[in-house]
């Protein structure tokens, strides 16, 4: 298990793979939204909330894809099946995998980016908070979409529009928590949501994606 | 160990391509399967490793002891030689994998990237990542595409290594594999009589 997640680490720091994208569409994402919106700092600062969530969550769909279909066309992924590792074990280490190359900098960097779009000051703690909880959500159930993807041929704007409604509660909880940080109020409600989503994921999709990747495999 | 398959049926995207598939091998056996295009040798081979459960019939062994290896080498291109096959053993519970490259040749290109392999070097790594496995019965499908003839006798000599040793080994090709002890299969006995067609409905008619 190990292996396959220093490879996947590896893999993704190497050229072309794709480590730092997320971060970089990030930052894109919100640099442009006061373009749209206009320098207005008090309006910024009441949608920062949302826009910051909704930026890591796009952010965190970019690579989704990658998961499963790098292997899947090089055959990888026929031999790691073989593999004595169960494929419940495979999704859960390249969830983890993605998490760490997207969630985990996504959530470091956040902070900064809120900066950007002049988020309440009382915010950060719960931004960040709220990301490091809810993230692994995003990560867990990505991966299941691209299980259920995998065999498709450019399957991944099925892909977004599998995975996208999945992330709903995620990014209601998240961008609730920021905005009670923001305006003072206790966050700790959504937060103890956003974890529950978390670990719901975690205990249950590497099953059910592993069982989509047995159903595509054949 | 001996890989015994009785009454094997298998089926491809709903199909039933064979039926009736019954072989023993004891350790030390080889057996080629051999069959046009399409009689099914693939979807044999990936039945066999555990790929897709089969329609009917038994196969006498677990998946575990089964290293498959087929068109695709299963190779990262940012990785170098070493790190692939390093990275297979390590999966298997393995330690040294200088034996696997040595094997086919390919110390001196262990520190090289795989995406500047030749398509025959590739091929060579794909296989090599079989004795890193460790385990007993090979499934290989087309093994010697894309190699020359030097490195179809590195092949032939790391199969009967592999018998020797007591390993099995079940190869699908249409080419010469060198390995003329090895007892061969007909796969066209097996194929499945289209009888399903009898039962299509009106509506499968602007599928076909």
């Amino acid at each position: 298990m190990n292996a396959l997640l220093l490879r996947d680490l590896k893999l993704a720091i190497r050229a072309g793979g794709g480590f730092g994208l997320a971060l970089a569409f990030f930052l894109i994402v919100v640099t442009l939204v006061p373009f749209g919106v206009g320098p207005d700092t008090a309006l910024l600062s009441r949608i920062a909330p949302g826009i910051l969530w909704l930026g890591a969550l796009l952010a965190c769909l970019l690579s989704l894809d990658r998961i499963f279909a790098l292997d899947r066309e090089d055959g990888s992924l026929d031999l790691l099946a073989t593999a004595p590792i169960p494929l419940e074990g495979v999704v859960a280490v390249k969830a983890l995998a993605h998490w760490l190359t997207t969630g985990l900098p996504l959530t470091l960097a956040a902070p900064g980016f809120g900066l950007l779009l002049n988020l309440a000051p009382g915010a950060y703690l719960w931004l960040t908070l709220g990301l490091a909880l809810g993230t692994p959500a995003l990560s867990v159930i990505g991966a299941f979409g691209a299980a259920l993807t995998v065999g498709l041929k450019r399957g991944g704007l099925l892909l977004s529009l599998l995975v996208l409604p999945l992330y709903m509660p995620t990014l209601i909880f998240g961008a609730e928590a920021t905005r009670r940080g923001a305006e003072g109020i206790a966050a700790s409600t959504p937060l103890a949501l956003l974890a529950a989503i978390s670990l719901f994921a975690v205990a249950l999709l590497p099953f059910a994606a592993a069982a989509a990747l047995r159903v595509n495999l054949r | 160990m001996e890989l015994k398959v009785s009454g094997l049926a298998c089926a491809r995207g709903g199909a039933i391509l064979l039926e009736g598939v019954s072989f023993a091998l004891a350790p030390g056996q080889a057996l080629v399967l051999r069959g046009p295009n399409g009689s099914g040798k693939t979807t044999l081979l990936r039945t066999l490793a555990g790929l897709q459960p089969p329609v009917a019939g038994e196969i006498a062994v677990a998946p575990e002891s089964m290293a498959y290896a087929a068109h695709a080498d299963g190779l990262k291109p940012t990785l170098t030689v070493a790190e692939n096959l390093a990275f297979w053993a390590a999966l298997h519970g393995r330690r040294s994998m200088a034996t696997a490259l040595e094997a086919f040749e390919l110390t001196e290109l262990a520190g090289r990237m795989a995406q500047n392999l030749s398509a025959g070097q590739k091929r060579r790594l794909g296989l090599a990542r079989l004795l890193v496995t460790g385990r007993p019965i090979w499934i290989l499908d087309e093994p010697t595409v894309s190699l020359d003839a030097t490195a179809v006798a590195l092949f032939a000599r790391t199969v009967r290594a592999h018998l020797a040793e007591g390993g099995i080994a079940v190869l699908a090709t249409h080419i010469d594999l060198g390995l003329p002890e090895a007892e061969t299969l007909d796969l066209m006995p097996f194929r499945a009589r289209p009888a399903a067609g009898a039962e299509r409905s009106g509506f499968d008619e602007a599928v076909e």
